[in-house]
C-alpha cells in the first residue's frame, strides 16, 4: 500500500489502538492534521501545547496505556518540553509527536527550525528523528514498545515535513529488535531465598511500596504478602492507591510530609522491603543517617537504580509483580504483634495533634477541604492535584483505595499539571468522577485549558485550594528564610467569574459548613463546576522533614491547649 | 580508580551524543573514549575509561545498557585485556638529538614518523603505561604538540562482547 508519510503515521497509531491525541496544529505538522480527518481518531485541541503533554500525561496514568501528544516544530515541541520531563521523572508511556522542517532545510535555522531530538535528549527515555516516510512505521512502532516496555517513559518521534508528505510502502514491522530494549528478567531463586531469609531474620519489618506496584499490577500480591508476612506498608507519594489506605497494616505516606510515626518507623526499621521505589531524596531526607538499623531489599525494574541512592543487601531487578508472587509462594506465615504497637503508639500520638481532630475555629483550613471532599466523593473520585501544600493535604487528608485514583506530578513537581492532566484522566475515564484539586498559584500556569475542558464538554470538578500565597514556597520562607515572603504574595482573577467567562458553573467557598454541600451540588449538577476555596492564608503543611534533614527529626504541628486537653 | 568499559553500540547518528549527554547529567567522569568500527557492519565499538571515584561503575553500565542503541556493556576492568593506546609526539630535536630520540622510542617500540629541522613525531603504541613512560622520557626534551587516541582494549582468550549478548 503506497501511502503519504502522513498517512503512515495516523495508520501506525491506528495499529497501536490509539484512537485519541492531544495537540496543536501548526506549519511543518499540518499534512498529518490534514490526513488526519480520514482517521477515525479524536483529537483534542489544548491552548498551550505543554498541556498537550500533561493530558497525554494524565491519560496515561489513568488507563495505564499510552498517551499521545502531537505538536507543530520550533515553539510547538518547545512548550511540549515541560510535560516530557514530567513524564520522564514519574516513568509514564507516552508517545510525543513533532513536526520538523523540510529534511533540507534541516540545520539551517529555518523558520521555527529547533533541534527538537537535542533539546529532549535528556528528557525522553528514546527520541528519533524521521526524514524519509519509509523510515516512518518502523519508528512509531518501536516508538510505542519503547514507551510502555521495562521502565515505562516518553519516546519523541520528531518527522520532517516532507517526510510527512512524501510517499512510501506502508509496511507495518511484525515485531522490534532494538538491542538497548531488553525483556524482562524474572527473579533469580538465589535473590528470592536472600530476600526470604532476611524476612524470616526480621523482626521489625517495614514494607516502603512506590510507583511500581501500580505499574506492575501488583496490588493484590502486595496485599497477600503485607499480610502473610504481617509487615507494615508505607507508601511514596506515587505509591498512594497501591495499597488500601484502610487496611490495617497501611501507614499512609512516608518521607518529606509523611506522617511523623511513618518515618520514626522507617528509622527504627530492622528491614526495609523496597518495592517498585527509587529512593528519591524527598523520601529519605538525610542519606547517611536513613534507617541506621535496616538491612535492604530492593525490588525495582530499572537496574541502575538499585544501590544509586541506598546501598541494599539485596537487589533484585525484575518485575515487581512476579517478584513478589514468587516471594508470597516461598514465604512462611509471620507475626509481628510488638513491632506494630509499638507503630500504633506514634500513631496515636499524631492523630491529638492532628488539625482535623481540632475543634472548629471558625476558620477554613486547606485540611478541612480535602478531608470533607473525600467524604462526600466516598473516596471514589480520581483526584488530580498540582505541586505544593494542597497537593501534601491531598495525599494526608484524602484516604486512596484503588491504584490510579490519585494523579499527581511527583518526580518533576510541576506546577500546572492538574487541568490538563484531569481533561486527559477524564477522557480515559469518562464514567469516573474527575476532581482537579490545585492552588491558586499552579491553577493559573495553565488555567487556558479551560476552553479545552469546554470545548471536549467534560464534566470535571475543580477545587481551587485559594490562599493567596504560593503556599509551599511560603511555607519555606517561614521555616527558613525569617518569614521574609518574598515573591509569594499572590493576586489572583476571581475565579468564579473566570469559570463563567468559560461557561463553566463558579462557585465560593468562605466556611467550613459550606463545604460538602457545595461539593454534592457541584457533583450531582452534571456539569463542570469550579470552586474556589477561600482557605486560611498561613498555613503550613505538617509534619514536615527539612530538605537533607534527618528523617526523624521533623517539624511537628505545635500543640495547642485545646489539642492537649 | 579507572574502570574500563566496552560497548557494542548501533552505528546510527546521535549515538555518540546519546553517551556523552547521559555522563554529562550524570555527572559521570569519563577519562577517554574512543569509538570506531567493528566486526560487525551496523555496530561500533566504543572503549570508555571512567573515574569511579564519585559513582560506582556498575551505575556506570547499568546506565548505558538503558540507552536504546546499546547492544551490550561489558566492564573488563578485572578482565585479562589486550589495551592499546595510540601517542603521535612532536618533540623538539635538532639534527645532534636525533639518533638519541630514535633510540628512546625504539625502546618502547615506537618509530620516527616524521622529521623536520628542529622537531620529530614519534608514533608508539602501547598500553597506557608504555605510553606514559615514553611521554615522560620525551617531556624534558619539549613536546611541542601531542595527540593519543585514548584506550581501546579487548579481552584475551575466546570470549568476545558480542558473544555475551
Amino acid at each position: 500500500m503506497i501511502l503519504t508519510g502522513a498517512q503512515i503515521l495516523w495508520e501506525s497509531l491506528m495499529k497501536e489502538g490509539v484512537d485519541l491525541v492531544f495537540g496543536y496544529p501548526g506549519g511543518c505538522i499540518l499534512p498529518a492534521y490534514d490526513a488526519m480527518l480520514d482517521y477515525p481518531v479524536r483529537h483534542v485541541l489544548v491552548r498551550h501545547e505543554q498541556g498537550a503533554a500533561h493530558m497525554a500525561d494524565g491519560y496515561a496514568r489513568a488507563s495505564g496505556k499510552v498517551g499521545v501528544a502531537v505538536a507543530t516544530s520550533g515553539p510547538g515541541a518547545t512548550n511540549l518540553t515541560t510535560g516530557i520531563a514530567n513524564a520522564m521523572l514519574d516513568s509514564i508511556p507516552t508517545v510525543f509527536i513533532t513536526g520538523q522542517v523540510p529534511s533540507h532545510l534541516l540545520g539551517s535555522d529555518a523558520f521555527q527550525e529547533t533541534d527538537v531530538t537535542g533539546i529532549t535528549l535528556p528528557i525522553t527515555k528514546h527520541n528519533c528523528i524521521v526524514r524519509t516516510p519509509d523510515e516512518l512505521a518502523r519508528a512509531m512502532k518501536e516508538a510505542f514498545a519503547i514507551a510502555r516496555g521495562g521502565r515505562p517513559g516518553p519516546v519523541l518521534v520528531d518527522i520532517c515535513k516532507d517526510a510527512l508528505q512524501k510517499k512510501a510502502e506502508f509496511v507495518w514491522p511484525d515485531s522490534v529488535s532494538l538491542p538497548g530494549l531488553r525483556a524482562f528478567e524474572a527473579p533469580s531463586p538465589k535473590d528470592l531465598e536472600r530476600a526470604a531469609d532476611l524476612i524470616g531474620q526480621a523482626e521489625r519489618p517495614l514494607i516502603l511500596a512506590g510507583h511500581g506496584v501500580i505499574k506492575s499490577g501488583a496490588m493484590q500480591a502486595l496485599q497477600q504478602f503485607a499480610e502473610r508476612t504481617h509487615t507494615p506498608v508505607a507508601l511514596t507519594l506515587l505509591g498512594l492507591g497501591g495499597f488500601p489506605a484502610s487496611h490495617p497494616l497501611s501507614l499512609g505516606m512516608m518521607g518529606m510530609h509523611g506522617e511523623a510515626y511513618v518515618n520514626q518507623a522507617i528509622q527504627q526499621a530492622d528491614l526495609l522491603l523496597a518495592f517498585g521505589m527509587r529512593f528519591d531524596d524527598r523520601v529519605t531526607g538525610n542519606l547517611k543517617t536513613y534507617a541506621p538499623h535496616a538491612k535492604k531489599v530492593h525490588v525495582e525494574i530499572d537496574r541502575s537504580e538499585i544501590g544509586k541512592n541506598v546501598a541494599v543487601d539485596v537487589g533484585i531487578a525484575a518485575d515487581l509483580r512476579t517478584t513478589i508472587e514468587a516471594l508470597n509462594a516461598i514465604v512462611p506465615e509471620y507475626r509481628h504483634n510488638a513491632w506494630l504497637k509499638t507503630i500504633g503508639a506514634g500513631q496515636q500520638e499524631t492523630r491529638g495533634r492532628d488539625i482535623i481532630h481540632q475543634p472548629d475555629s471558625g476558620n477554613l483550613y486547606a485540611a478541612h477541604v480535602i478531608h470533607d471532599l473525600w467524604q462526600a466523593t466516598e473516596g471514589n473520585a480520581i483526584v488530580v492535584t498540582d505541586v505544593g501544600q494542597h497537593q501534601m493535604w491531598e495525599a494526608q487528608y484524602y484516604p486512596h483505595e484503588r491504584p490510579r485514583s490519585l494523579i499527581t506530578s511527583g518526580g518533576l513537581g510541576t506546577m500546572g499539571f492538574a487541568l490538563p492532566a484531569a481533561i486527559g484522566a477524564k477522557m480515559a475515564r469518562p464514567d469516573a468522577e474527575v476532581w482537579v484539586v490545585a492552588g491558586d498559584g499552579g491553577f493559573q500556569m495553565t488555567q487556558c485549558e479551560l476552553a479545552t475542558l469546554q470545548q471536549e464538554q467534560l464534566d470535571i470538578k475543580i477545587a481551587v485550594v485559594n490562599n493567596g500565597y504560593l503556599g509551599m514556597v511560603r511555607q519555606w520562607q517561614e521555616f527558613f528564610y525569617d518569614k521574609r515572603y518574598a515573591a509569594t504574595p499572590m493576586l489572583s482573577p476571581d475565579f468564579v467569574k473566570l469559570a463563567e467567562a468559560y461557561g463553566i458553573d463558579g462557585k465560593r467557598v468562605t466556611k467550613r459548613a459550606e463545604v460538602i454541600p457545595t461539593v454534592q451540588a457541584a457533583r450531582t449538577s452534571g456539569a463542570a463546576t469550579l470552586i474556589d476555596f477561600r482557605v486560611v492564608k498561613e498555613e503550613a503543611v505538617y509534619p514536615m522533614v527539612p530538605a537533607g534533614a534527618n528523617l526523624d527529626a521533623m517539624i511537628r504541628r505545635p500543640v495547642t491547649e485545646e489539642v492537649q486537653a | 580508580m579507572k574502570h574500563t568499559l566496552v560497548a557494542r553500540v548501533q552505528d546510527e547518528p546521535g549515538v555518540l551524543n546519546r553517551v556523552s549527554s547521559l555522563f554529562r547529567r550524570r555527572s559521570f567522569n569519563i577519562d577517554s573514549l574512543t569509538v570506531g568500527g567493528s566486526e560487525t557492519k551496523d555496530f561500533s565499538r566504543m572503549t570508555i575509561v571512567v573515574d569511579t571515584a564519585r559513582t560506582p561503575a556498575r551505575l556506570v553500565e547499568e546506565n548505558l545498557r538503558k540507552l536504546i542503541p546499546i547492544a551490550e556493556v561489558r566492564d573488563v576492568t578485572d578482565m585479562p585485556t589486550v589495551d592499546r593506546d595510540l601517542a603521535l609526539i612532536r618533540v623538539r630535536c635538532d639534527a645532534s638529538a636525533r639518533a638519541e630520540v630514535t633510540q628512546l622510542a625504539e625502546i618502547f617500540r615506537g618509530k620516527i614518523v616524521d622529521v623536520a629541522v628542529d622537531s620529530v613525531i614519534v608514533e608508539v603504541t602501547g598500553d597506557s603505561g608504555k605510553v606514559d613512560g615514553l611521554v615522560d622520557l620525551l617531556r624534558p626534551r619539549g613536546i611541542l604538540e601531542m595527540v593519543r587516541t585514548g584506550k581501546v582494549a579487548m579481552v584475551r582468550g575466546t570470549a568476545s562482547v558480542a558473544a555475551a549478548s
